[in-house]
């Protein structure tokens, strides 16, 4: 899933493989990777960048105004409000289901059966797209046709997604029970990594179970909280379709997060310029935050295994 | 869309990092939620293609058209496909842009076509009309303004006359014993009556927002006149901020504010016809839609539209207000266009079809029999050979509103220009929830005036 610790490739036993030989093959097996990343990420990028430059309805010619766009859409309270509706999916999707995923993980790491057999069912919203999940979602909270009304339950029947905050709830609570399959597996796999030595030595110094996970497993799982918390938050950047279906951004612009505005601008009002700036801003956003959790990280060639 | 997607992911990659590809934006700028492509026109490739929008009953006709037409022209088949009301807005726009327009252009007209018209994509029809008189000669002539730019004609009207009336639900007035409104206080009036009954006076599918701005087109109209959004169209500065706009706005704050609407109206969306399902059920007494509704209401409701129990009536006036009220607003009629990228071969055989088969006896029929009066002058003449008394009573009161009206305004966001229809539909959504004043949504639109 990462190339984090992309391991670097093992010096040759043979006396044969000169340096100079090995590094070209190394660079010739780089090439078509490195094509496809050219044309279809760095030049759309700077296509993108470019069109930041421009006025262009999508349709006709499109014409250079230097930086009238970036001027007009960052003095735009709503670049900030969607900034801010980004931030908040993401927070408060990082928060719920960081926590779950890792004790569904650790659960799902022991060898009994039936947790096998569990761990098929958690898997199962990792399945469905999110347009049917949303389009199911929509359905069922529907306040006059779905799951409330229909079980004559008061408390069901909320106004779910056209109420600010509890749209905003609603689309957490989606968004984690579509992704926490996914992280605990990553955990599952993670904690089946550590050592048993080390849970040995723990059992011996006479650990219970609390102590163990909170000095043994946790501390073990570093990396993988890093790596797992990374694709939840860059994702986050990425909510389109689920919240596009589910909200359309609504009600009034409270779940409108960067994504929908970028996409309102563009094919909505036929702004291609504007747009092009949110799309530029996204791409820094996304970096600078992934850059940021791999600083948090720490330097990732230090050994958690020290002495095992 | 997808261009930017993409990169964002890739290049994210490049520092090492992965996005897990079940997030890709796959809903968005790919495929299009594509219905009945080919339109039975026996497979294979036509000469030209043509776009249109999804939704019984309307589609069958549609289909039914092109199926003839190609029945009768085997060597210049036209392939027809469907799309979703909201989701082809934004499709077509795509295409257009992108050089992958459809032959023949399916829209509204007015500021959407303006917006083509000035990128040199469609193709000047006015001699062809000149050539072919018989066009003009068998439409409304209301039908023509919508499909003019700058004195030119881009467009044929097209399929129906579709005002927005005022619907409500005969059982459930009679269960409450309430009277059908005259005034707008008397709309007032009735919401308390019938929240009190636990029943929504209002059915409408708020998060679709331009079902909102039906509200505000008549209540301007009513309260001030046609003028007070004609001076918005003309660009006049300030336009919005006319007395008679805020209290339009107001006035509508004050029905969402005394419950006129269904609970989670702004979530209820009108391409799933949730909002009609509400009034034929009777979960809400009444839904101000337009008049394409009477079909499908017809079609999914029972016996509701069959059995007497559809009532219907114009936007009622507003007392003290300017407006005439045999005004109404709506869509004059559908309208295609004809790419200016197509083949010389695909704009004849798009020609011949709005021509020959399009709108002729057998499909003005066919609207008749579905409930619509398509937008030539014959349809008047077919009312009266309608053997189902319901079905009569409802084309005769379409085609009165219509030709008796003395303003036929035509639907805001269609009007507008898109980059000023867009930031109106999110002012009206933020109206709605009251997020915002009328005051501020003046102000928000007075911004985009001239953009």
């Amino acid at each position: 899933m990462t190339t984090d610790a992309a391991p670097l490739a093992p010096p040759r036993p043979s006396s044969r493989g000169a340096r100079a030989g090995q590094s070209g093959s190394v660079a010739w097996m780089a090439l078509p990777a490195l094509a496809i990343f050219l044309g279809f990420a760095v030049l759309p990028l700077l296509g993108v960048l470019a069109l930041s430059f421009t006025k262009w309805d999508g349709l006709g010619a499109i014409h250079p105004i230097g930086i009238g766009n970036w001027s007009s859409v960052l003095a735009d309270p709503s670049l900030f409000h969607s900034l801010w509706v980004t931030f908040e999916v993401m927070l408060f999707s990082w928060l719920v289901q960081t926590p779950i995923a890792l004790l569904l993980g650790v659960f799902m790491a022991g060898q009994h059966r039936y947790r096998a057999v569990l761990a098929v069912f958690y898997f199962v919203p990792l399945l469905l797209s999110a347009a049917a999940i949303a389009v199911t979602f929509k359905a069922l909270l529907d306040p006059n046709f779905g799951l409330g009304p229909g079980l004559h339950s008061d408390l069901l029947t909320q106004n779910w997604l056209g109420d600010p905050v509890l749209a905003m709830g609603v689309i957490i609570f989606i968004v984690s029970w579509q992704f926490i399959p996914f992280h605990a597996l990553i955990y599952q796999g993670a904690v089946r990594q550590i050592p048993s030595s080390l849970y040995e030595a723990a059992a011996l110094d006479g650990a219970g179970r609390m102590r163990t996970f909170f000095s043994i497993t946790l501390p073990q799982l570093k990396y993988t909280v890093i790596t797992s918390s990374t694709l939840m938050v860059v994702g986050s950047l990425t909510f389109f379709d689920l919240i596009f279906v589910l909200t359309a951004g609504g009600p009034g612009d409270s779940t409108r997060v960067l994504a929908l505005e970028m996409y309102r601008r563009g094919f909505g009002a036929n702004q291609m310029g504007p747009a092009s700036v949110l799309a530029v801003i996204l791409v820094l956003v996304g970096l600078v935050i992934a850059l940021g959790l791999r600083r948090l990280g720490g330097n990732a060639d230090e050994s958690q295994l020290e002495g095992v | 869309m997808e261009p930017m997607n993409t990169s964002r992911r890739n290049f994210l990659q490049l520092v090492g990092l992965g996005v897990p590809v079940s997030v890709a934006l796959a809903a968005c700028g790919g495929e299009p939620s594509q219905t009945g492509a080919g339109g039975g026109s026996g497979g294979g490739k036509g000469v030209a293609s043509y776009w249109t929008l999804s939704g019984k009953p309307q589609e069958d006709i549609r289909k039914d058209t092109i199926a003839r037409f190609n029945k009768a022209n085997p060597k210049s088949k036209i392939d027809i496909t469907l799309f979703a009301n909201d989701a082809y807005k934004q499709k077509v726009k795509t295409a257009i842009g992108a050089g992958k327009a459809p032959t023949m252009i399916w829209g509204w007209g007015g500021g959407g076509l303006k917006s083509y018209v000035d990128a040199d994509q469609v193709v000047d029809l006015t001699s062809w009309f000149d050539e072919n008189p018989d066009l003009k000669e068998k439409r409304f002539p209301s039908t023509l303004g919508a499909a003019t730019v700058d004195g030119k004609l881009y467009a044929v009207p097209i399929e129906t006359v579709t005002p927005i009336v005022l619907y409500w639900n005969k059982k459930i007035f009679d269960q409450v014993g309430a009277e059908p409104p005259q005034s707008w206080g008397d709309i007032m009036d009735l919401v308390p009556k019938f929240n009190a009954k636990g029943i929504a006076p209002f059915s409408l599918a708020g998060q679709s927002l331009w079902t909102n701005m039906m509200w505000l087109e008549f209540l301007f109209d009513r309260i001030g006149g046609p003028d007070v959004f004609q001076a918005v169209f003309d660009g006049e500065k300030n336009a919005w901020s006319n007395p008679a706009a805020l209290k339009a706005l107001g006035e509508v704050q004050k029905l969402v504010k005394a419950n006129g609407f269904q609970k989670g109206f702004q979530s209820t969306v009108a391409d799933q016809n949730a909002d009609q399902a509400l009034l034929f059920t009777g979960k809400a007494a009444m839904m101000l839609h337009g008049a394409w509704t009477y079909g499908s209401m017809k079609a999914d409701g029972g016996d509701f539209v069959t059995g007497g129990n559809l009532g219907y009536m114009n936007f009622p006036s507003v007392d003290g207000g300017k407006g005439d009220p045999s005004d109404t607003v709506g869509n004059p009629g559908q309208y295609v266009s004809i790419s200016s990228k197509a083949s010389k071969e695909a704009q004849d055989a798009a020609k011949k079809l709005l021509t020959t088969t399009m709108l002729d006896d057998t499909e003005v029929q066919k609207w008749i029999d579905n409930g619509n009066i398509a937008v030539v002058k014959s349809a008047g003449d077919l009312i009266s050979g309608v053997s189902d008394a319901n079905d009569k009573a409802w084309l005769q009161f379409v085609y009165d509103t219509s030709s008796k009206a003395s303003v036929f305004a035509q639907s805001w966001d269609q009007a507008l220009p898109p980059s000023q229809a867009t930031p109106l539909l999110d002012n009206i959504g933020k109206l709605f929830q009251m997020d915002i004043s009328p005051q501020q949504f003046a102000d928000n639109m007075n911004k985009t005036i001239g953009t």
